[in-house]
Formats: structure tokens, sequence, C-alpha cells
């Protein structure tokens, strides 16, 4: 910002021709703002900021929906209550976050700049798989944070227009994307979590039954991994849900997803680990 | 050698002032209004991919007449720079006025360093805010001038004829509805014969581009393209299109015959600014360079006025 906030004038760098990436005019003009651009800690840092937990998305027909837990820890501490975890990246698709909170919550900032820049430049939308390869690269980028335990690892899903269905991708820390079919999950409770779908999953659901469906994941994910929080019925704390459908995508009302909570959690007063699947 | 050519200051401006006016006004007007909730802009363009109405932000949008590849390169910088501010700051602080501040330096030192050719453009920068009374409308001009625009602007092309009919006709407070059906109204304002009132043409709406910045829209970007079936009906019946008049697609030829005893007169439109009109060589750096040109010195010409050497804006 050094060189627009002594000269008013736009600075020459701004007029030229190039890249449609905001990452890479951003590394070009302002290179201390980017988030790959920290000095990595010599030692394991792992400890010394909040960790994200669990980040759950489904497929229904037509559309995709993708919760996650609203619990922030450190070390045995609970960092944050309502944390929140899954964020519009634009209009078609959204993004859910495992691992180091700020540097996650960074770099979901530039994913999302980095859309509406092409978006606006360009005039049009990236292809789905365009999103998932450029957040891709920005995961790359933070190989040497992820190596001192400052890890970050999204959970990438989209209505894609062109295929007519939702998608979901899943990242490892080094960049690769690797696309999943139905469900997935990240992050300490995503273990739990996909198991209770496995069960619970179904192809024909409604948009309220995937909803359903992944607060109960999320539910049996908190039941088994201390690090993600349940349903908070004290303090009126609920995952987050965001649904993408062919319209766009919108964060499920609270009140939406309190009243499938207590449903989830009224049915579990009588039944604790949760709905039972047929044997056969 | 030949000696340097002397131009006084004010007429070194007058002259870049001309060349940009005249590029400015060879295009299609564009109008904005502010409705009800919020602002609206029509402009006759009949590209669909080239745009002269764009989203620069939340609640900014860009609006521009003139030469495509000089405000195309304006909003491009434009994006940037709400991006980049947005994002090292907050998107709250990506305001209207911070930009039309940066474009108006540009575009005032550009114009006023002579090495550089002025820009031939015109432009809206228009933010919405929560309220009607907290819109805003800049104007910038070629040579960096901001002015405050209120209730409607129009901008290039007969601008006259279309800041009449708006004038007469303009409500506060209309709907959307109201506001398309009287900005292309507007717009399709055309003189009449013998410069005695004016006709109206009906435009075909797919060489219509209309966008708002929408306050009551709950996503935070607040601008959307009005196209299809929505704009369809938006402007309700009109009957038929009426046909582009011939004068309308070639530009107007200048009407007055260039006065060979005054050596600056830009009126015939045949010398581009700043070239020395006696011996035909350029300044410094020439503002449209010709093509082929052979190389200085040249002879002197018997007649000072030149052929055309450059390519016409569009």
């Amino acid at each position: 910002m050094s060189a627009s906030s002594s000269d008013p004038r736009l600075p020459a760098a701004y007029l030229m021709p190039g890249s449609s990436s905001f990452s890479e005019f951003l590394a070009l003009q302002a290179p201390d703002l980017l988030p790959s651009r920290r000095a990595a800690p010599t030692s394991h840092a792992g400890d010394l900021a909040p960790h994200g937990t669990t980040i759950v998305a489904a497929t229904f027909p037509g559309g995709v929906l993708m919760a996650g837990d609203r619990r922030a820890t450190m070390g045995n501490i609970i960092a944050q209550r309502d944390i929140q975890k899954v964020f519009p990246a634009d209009e078609y698709s959204a993004v859910g976050i495992a691992g180091s909170a700020g540097l996650a919550v960074e770099m979901v900032r530039l994913f999302q700049t980095e859309l509406e820049h092409y978006e606006k430049i360009e005039g049009t939308t990236l292809s789905m798989d365009g999103k998932a390869n450029r957040l891709a690269a920005l995961i790359r980028a933070n190989l040497a944070m992820a190596m001192q335990g400052l890890a970050v690892v999204p959970l990438f899903a989209g209505y894609d227009s062109d295929a007519e269905q939702g998608r979901i991708f899943s990242y490892d820390v080094t960049g690769g994307r690797y696309e999943e079919t139905a469900f997935h999950s990240v992050g300490s409770g995503s273990l739990f979590a996909r198991g209770s779908l496995k069960k619970l999953y179904r192809d024909d659901f409604t948009e309220v039954e995937c909803a359903t469906a992944v607060v109960q994941a999320l539910y049996d994910a908190a039941d088994d991994d201390s690090a993600t929080g349940g349903p908070d019925i004290t303090r009126r704390i609920f995952p987050v849900v965001h649904v993408i459908t062919e319209t766009g995508g919108r964060r499920m009302a609270e009140t939406e997803v309190a009243a499938i909570a207590d449903a989830v959690i009224s049915s579990r007063m009588s039944r604790p680990d949760g709905p039972a699947a047929a044997l056969t | 050698m030949s000696m340097p050519f002397y131009v006084s200051p004010e007429q070194l401006m007058k002259d870049r002032a001309d060349f940009a006016r005249k590029g400015i006004a060879r295009g299609r007007s564009v109008v904005a209004v502010q409705y009800a909730d919020g602002i609206l802009f029509v402009s006759e363009n009949p590209s669909q991919a080239l745009h002269k109405v764009s989203e620069i932000y939340d609640r900014v949008a860009f609006a521009a007449v003139g030469r495509y590849n000089e405000f195309e390169n304006l909003r491009i910088a434009g994006v940037r720079l709400a991006d980049m501010r947005g994002y090292a700051y907050d998107r709250r602080d990506v305001t209207g006025r911070g930009l039309a501040n940066a474009y108006a330096q540009t575009l005032g030192t550009i114009f006023s360093s002579g090495g550089e050719k002025p820009y031939e453009v015109e432009i809206f920068v228009a933010e919405v805010g929560d309220l009607a009374e907290q819109d805003q409308i800049f104007r910038l001009t070629y040579d960096g001038q901001v002015a405050d625009e209120h209730r409607y602007a129009v901008m290039g092309g007969a601008t006259e004829v279309v800041a009449k009919h708006l004038s007469e006709h303009y409500v506060e407070g209309a709907s959307l509805e109201d506001a398309v059906r009287l900005a292309v109204s507007a717009l399709g304002q055309t003189p009449g014969e013998n410069g005695a009132g004016t006709t109206e043409r009906v435009i075909a709406t797919a060489h219509l581009e209309v966008a708002v910045l929408d306050r009551t829209r709950t996503q935070p970007r607040k601008f959307v393209r009005l196209v299809g079936q929505r704009l369809d009906a938006l402007l309700g019946e009109r009957g038929p299109v009426t046909p582009d008049p011939p004068a309308e697609a070639t530009p107007k030829q200048e009407p007055a015959p260039d006065s060979p005893a005054d050596p600056t007169d830009q009126v015939s439109g045949q010398v581009p600014p700043l070239e020395n009109p006696v011996t035909g060589e350029p300044p410094v750096a020439p503002p449209i360079a010709p093509s082929g040109a052979p190389p200085a010195p040249r002879p002197e010409p018997t007649d000072p006025v030149q052929p055309p050497t450059g390519p016409e804006p569009t």
C-alpha cells in the first residue's frame, strides 16, 4: 500500500494490463499482505494459536451443503465457542476450514477476494474446477507453515452450473486436490463424522433431510472428539450450515438450524447413540 | 533544423480539451438516474461483451464513455485499488469518494503532462448508501475535474437532448420500472428535422446495457445487470424497434471549414492536436502516432491542413 498511500494517483502498476489473479497482483504490489509470506517458525508452533476442528459437506439432488461446528481449541483450552468456520467463497461455493484458525481465516479472505476479482475483471466466473485449483495453489504456498504444525486443511464445496450438481473437493497440506463423491469431512472429528454419515446418507435427500444428516454427523463427532463442539443448548449456539443450490448460496437461518438441532437432541434423549441403521 | 514551434499554454490546454471532448462526443450517451432503491445506469451499447457499466466493489459502480481501451484500463485499475483496499483494511473502507479521487488525480496528471495523449474518456463513479440521501454520483471528466451529481447525470454523445428530456420528466423516488422507462426514452431522443423538437427512437432491448446498484439486495454486492426477460418486463410494450438512421452509423462530419489562416484551428478535425500544423512534425510524444509516417524533417507543406493520420476513436 506504500505507493498509494503517499500519492493519490493510481500507481502505474495498477494501470498495466496484466493478470486477472488478485493473489498474483498482491504478490507484486504488497507481498507483505500475502499469508504465505510470513516467516515460518523454526520450531513446532501448533499450540500457539487456536485450531478449528470439524467440517462436514454433503450433496443432495440439486445442491450441496456444508456445516461446521463452532469450537476453536488451543491445546486443552476452548479458545472460542462460537467461531465461524464455514464461509461463502462466492455466490455458488463455500469453503470450510480446519486447522490453524488465524491462517485459515486469512486464506479464506484471500480466496474470496481472488474469486471476486477474477469475476469483476473478466466479466465471468471461474469454473468449479478453476476455483478448486486456485484454492489448491493457496494451500501449497502454506507448506512451510504446515511443517511447523500450522496446517490449514479446507473443504471446498459448490454448485457446478455446467454439471448441474453439487461438488465437493478435499485437500491435503501439500495442495493436493481430491474430488469427493456424496459426502466428506475434515478436521479432528472427521473420522467420527464420516462414519456417522456413511450410515445416514442417502442420495435422495431433500435439503432439510441433508441438513439433519450433517447435524447428526457433527453431534457424533462432538460425542467422541473433545475438540469438536456439540450443539450448545444453554447458549443456543448451533452449527453453521451453508446451503448452495442452482439459485445461489445462503447461510441457513439460525432458527432453522436450531429447529433441526433440537429435533436431533430430543431423539438422542431416548437413544444417545443416534438413529440405528438397518443391519442388512 | 526547424525552429521549435511556440504554442501558448492556454492554446495547448484548449487543444487538448478539444481533442478529448471530440472523442467523447462521438460515442453514445450513458445516463445514471437515482431511483427509490438506488442508482440505475442505462446506455445504448450494441456489444454484449464490451461493457460501459461495471461493478467495482460492493456498493460502487463505474460507467464510462469514450475510448474503450482507455476506460477499460481505468476500470481494471479501480477494481485492483478497491480489492486491495478491501483486503488490506475492510470491505466498508472502500468508498466511491476515494476511488473518484484516485481517478481525478490520474486523469488530471495525464491531461496536464505534455508527454501523454489526454484520455478521451468521461466517467461516472457511483456509490449506493443505506438511504437515498447517501447515494452519490461523481462525474469525472478527461481533465480530472470532479463534479458531484444529483438526481440524474448524462455523459457522452448528444448530452443536451438527453439531459433536457430527463430534466423535464425526472421524478424523485421513482420505482425501478419508471426509472428504466424514463432513462431509455431519454436515450432514444433524437433531434428532429430542422432542429425543431425531438423524435423518440425505440432502441432494441439487445442494444441496451442496463445495470443497477440496488440497496435492497441482501448480498453485500449491490451491483446487478438487468438483462433478458427481466429487462423486457421492466420496459413493457414499446412498439417496433426504430432502425438506426444512417447518420448514427458514421460519426457526423464537422461542418465548419478549416481556416487556413489559423494554424491551430482544430475544427475540421483533420489535424491531430499538438501536431505542428505548419511542418506536420509531431511533438515530443505524438498523441496519435502516424502509422508509417516518413521520418522528420519533412518539406514544408503549402497547406497547413494535413490529411488525417491517425485512427478514429471509436
